[in-house]
């Protein structure tokens, strides 16, 4: 098995991820998309790294989980917010800008 | 240095047999987890399908040699931010299911395309680049934590800095935006009570149903100290079922009493001046 296995498997993650936020409409479950779709990215720093022998790579997955955990806590905080206003998880709700 | 055998690449850059196990084993369950974010309905099983990935992916970072991130994906992924999304599941109520009714026409078969069409794009990308894979050295696995130390805070100690401010901004801006004002004016107990006195409602415990000893069940009324029947006494459901037991039989027995008509245990209510005849009768 070569290290490329690691890297279509996070590439299939990411466009599963990727299809979740254009699928679903529970605002949660699209958020839980973006989750997937940043670990997928993470995956691949880290199979990047082991390809160069190179620890920056990891470092880098490091990065991408700290600011992930940041930003989780503002969207859920935002979709808590969402929620109180509108009574609705939905994405579809969200519809003040339209026309 | 078992760690280092498991870790180190052949000199065509394939892994070691159990690794290719563990992937093999690992992928078709990300993969099927994956699929099923897609189709379940509740937001809590998709939860628990992210939360397979992300240890999945855990166990595979730690394959690669990422023992370090390994554990901080099980700690911050699995343990706080899905942690996280489950509080909030709770917050917004489990049963928000999603709703499987399409409101852009299209729009499923649409994101299905571009998602297959991403990973088409993705794969095909990936599976034609050719790589040198190097590997890491067994004493670079086995020092993986310092490794990563020595590059975070030397070469790049001051993102670390600015992902502290990012975190703590986070905190503040999560406050901020959960934060509610308060519209009205907090209702503690003191203004509860003074607003029950203000409306002249009943301040004691109401008075307990039945007439002790003659009568205690639930659907009698207690008699007041006037004699009178108390409705309030019988339990609010037996009122409004108008199964409470008719107050007038007990109060016209309470009249009799008060107007001296009635002996009980020996003793004549009502009317002090009366002989002392009626206990050598009641003895009898």
């Amino acid at each position: 098995m070569s290290l490329s296995h690691y890297l279509v498997l996070a590439a299939i993650l990411f466009s599963l991820g990727a299809t979740t936020v254009l699928l679903r409409r529970n605002a949660i479950i699209v958020f839980m998309g973006v989750e997937l779709m940043l670990n997928a990215t993470n995956l691949t720093l880290v199979t990047f790294s082991r390809i160069h022998g190179d620890l920056t790579g990891q470092v880098m997955a490091f990065f991408v989980m700290v600011v992930a955990a940041a930003e989780v806590v503002v969207g859920l905080s935002i979709i808590v917010a969402i929620f109180r206003t509108r009574r609705s998880a939905s994405v579809d709700d969200v519809n003040l800008l339209k026309n | 240095m078992i760690a280092g055998a498991l870790h180190a690449l052949s000199d065509a850059g394939t892994t070691s047999t159990g690794e290719a196990v563990l992937f093999w084993c690992l992928a078709p369950i990300m993969v099927l987890a994956g699929i099923g974010l897609l189709v379940v309905k509740k937001a809590v099983h998709a939860a628990l399908l992210v939360i397979t990935i992300m240890i999945s992916l855990a166990i595979l970072y730690i394959a690669q040699g990422a023992v370090f991130l390994g554990m901080v994906q099980v700690v911050v992924y699995t343990g706080a931010v899905m942690m996280l999304f489950l509080f909030v599941l709770m917050l917004v109520g489990v049963d928000g299911s999603d709703s499987l009714v399409e409101t852009i026409r299209g729009q499923r078969w649409i994101a299905l395309l571009a998602g297959i069409g991403l990973a088409c794009v993705l794969v095909g990308v990936i599976a034609t680049a050719v790589y040198d894979a190097k590997g890491f050295a067994p004493e670079a696995v086995n020092n993986n934590p310092q490794g990563i130390a020595e590059i975070l805070f030397g070469q790049y100690v001051f993102a670390f800095e600015v992902v502290g401010a990012l975190l703590v901004t986070a905190a503040l801006g999560a406050l901020v935006l959960t934060h509610r004002q308060r519209l009205v004016p907090r209702v503690g107990q003191k203004e509860r009570a003074d607003a029950r006195v203000a409306a002249g409602a009943t301040l004691t415990p109401l008075p307990a149903p039945g007439v002790y000893a003659r009568h205690n069940a639930m659907d009698v009324p207690a008699l007041g100290p006037d004699g009178r029947p108390l409705d309030s006494s019988v339990p609010r459901v037996l009122r409004i079922r108008g199964q409470e037991a008719d107050a007038q039989e007990f109060a016209a027995r309470i009249d009799r009493v008060l107007a001296g008509g009635s002996v009980v245990a020996g003793k004549q209510f009502g009317n002090p001046d009366s002989p002392e005849t009626a206990p050598t009768e009641e003895n009898q």
